[in-house]
């Protein structure tokens, strides 16, 4: 019983840190999209363009975590 | 681009008009519970020694779901969200999907995501069949309307933003496959947005099919691009000799990541965003309030709701930008002219 108890701190503890990670990540670009768009309004559809695919790249990686921690809730 | 918002604003008010009833069920739901759970827990508190399991499957049905608060939760949300052989119209009944024996020892029965597979290829069907039959009897001049309209900005959204600007130079031909599961996957995860539908988007063996699709694609293309030659010479990454010890194992590890990446953003993303709206409304049946009810589970599951919403045109957008990102990159040459093929259009 311990060990699962463990295994769901473990879960929990771990869906935030992704969370921390991810949340970070697309912060920062946001933030550099936003300001590219200030300096260079023509170049807005490019821009979230880019800033679409990365943030869906970081993204993948959180949910690879979110996806190991459930895996560990689970069993 | 304004065009596109638009129709999202005219496909949210249908869905909100959908949504309603059923947050009224939910909310009938919540407020005929509480009367039986306290006979439930009276039964469990007299024969503490029995355990809930064994209850009669009358009671379980009706109070149990209540009583048993968190872990009774869990099981409902899985329920949901898993696969399974019946298709449920809760308060009508439901339809037993017949079960195949399993050949060479894969199930192969039908289950509610694969008859939602069917109902999303009939929904394709029809509506562009009903669409690409309208522009048969215009003139050139006319412009188009109602839902080819709607179609045709999605359309060129693609071909243009997606397919040209990611793809460059003969995109034409991998445009069919582009166009064919972004709509695919919009209306698989729209579907599991209306009630009694499921989201087959949210079955891992879906959206792993449809990655394997993406990979096939985006191998064949290479080879069609650069030739075996060229393609093993893309292996080595165009380092020294001497690295591609290293260099070889990383591409090739490279070429299934990708694939890998999409199965799992497209099924984790619709998977989440159920599970959370199921969680936010069973918080009132844990806590047991009408307040937690009115104040917290409905307004954040309509957020969440709209949200999802948001989500379920976001990631069929993702995946197909993707998939025509990892086309473009196998097939390009090695002067990469694609900063120009990405400016050409705007």
């Amino acid at each position: 019983m311990e060990g699962l108890g463990l295994a769901y701190l473990g879960a929990g503890l771990g869906a935030g840190l992704a969370v921390i990670g991810a949340g970070l990540g697309i912060g920062n670009i946001a933030a550099s999209a936003a300001e590219g768009t200030a300096r260079q309004p023509e170049a807005t559809s490019d821009i979230r363009t880019t800033m679409i695919i990365a943030a869906a790249l970081i993204e993948g990686v959180a949910l690879f975590g979110e996806v190991i921690c459930v895996l560990l809730a689970l069993k | 681009m304004k065009r596109v918002n638009v129709i999202q604003a005219k496909t949210l008010l249908k869905i909100i008009a959908v949504l309603v009833p059923l947050l009224f069920t939910m909310n009938g739901l919540a407020y005929a519970s509480p009367e039986q759970p306290s006979k439930a827990l009276k039964s469990n508190v007299s024969a503490p020694a029995v355990p809930a399991v064994s209850a009669p499957a009358t009671e379980a049905a009706q109070g149990a779901e209540v009583a048993e608060g968190e872990e009774k939760a869990g099981d409902v949300i899985m329920h949901h969200i898993l696969d399974k052989n019946v298709l449920a119209f809760e308060p009508f009944g439901e339809i037993s999907l017949p079960k195949i024996p399993p050949i060479a020892g894969i199930d192969i029965s039908i289950t509610k995501h694969v008859v939602m597979l069917w109902v999303v290829s009939a929904l394709l069907l029809i509506v562009f069949s009903v669409v690409s039959g309208k522009y048969k009897n215009m003139s050139a001049t006319q412009a188009p309307k109602g839902l080819a309209n709607a179609m045709e900005a999605l359309v060129e959204f693609i071909r243009l933003d997606v397919a040209k600007s990611n793809i460059g130079h003969g995109y034409e031909k991998h445009l069919p496959y582009l166009l064919t599961v972004f709509f695919f996957i919009l209306f698989c995860n729209l579907l599991g947005l209306i009630p009694y539908g499921a989201t087959a988007t949210g079955n891992v063996n879906v959206t792993l099919t449809l990655s394997v699709f993406t990979f096939f694609v985006t191998q064949i293309a290479a080879f069609k691009a650069h030739g075996v030659k060229g393609y093993l010479q893309h292996l080595t990454a165009g380092t020294h000799w001497s690295l591609w010890i290293i260099m070889v194992p990383i591409e090739i590890i490279g070429q299934f990541t990708k694939p890998f990446a999409l199965t799992v953003r497209l099924f984790a993303n619709m998977t989440a965003g159920h599970i959370i709206i199921l969680s936010l409304i069973f918080i009132s049946f844990i806590l047991k309030s009408y307040v937690v009810a009115v104040a917290v589970s409905v307004p954040f599951a309509i957020f969440i709701y709209l949200l999802e919403l948001f989500v379920a045109f976001l990631q069929a957008f993702v995946f197909t930008m993707l998939s025509a990102l990892f086309i473009g990159l196998a097939t390009a040459h090695e002067g990469h002219d694609e900063p120009a093929a990405g400016v050409a259009h705007h």
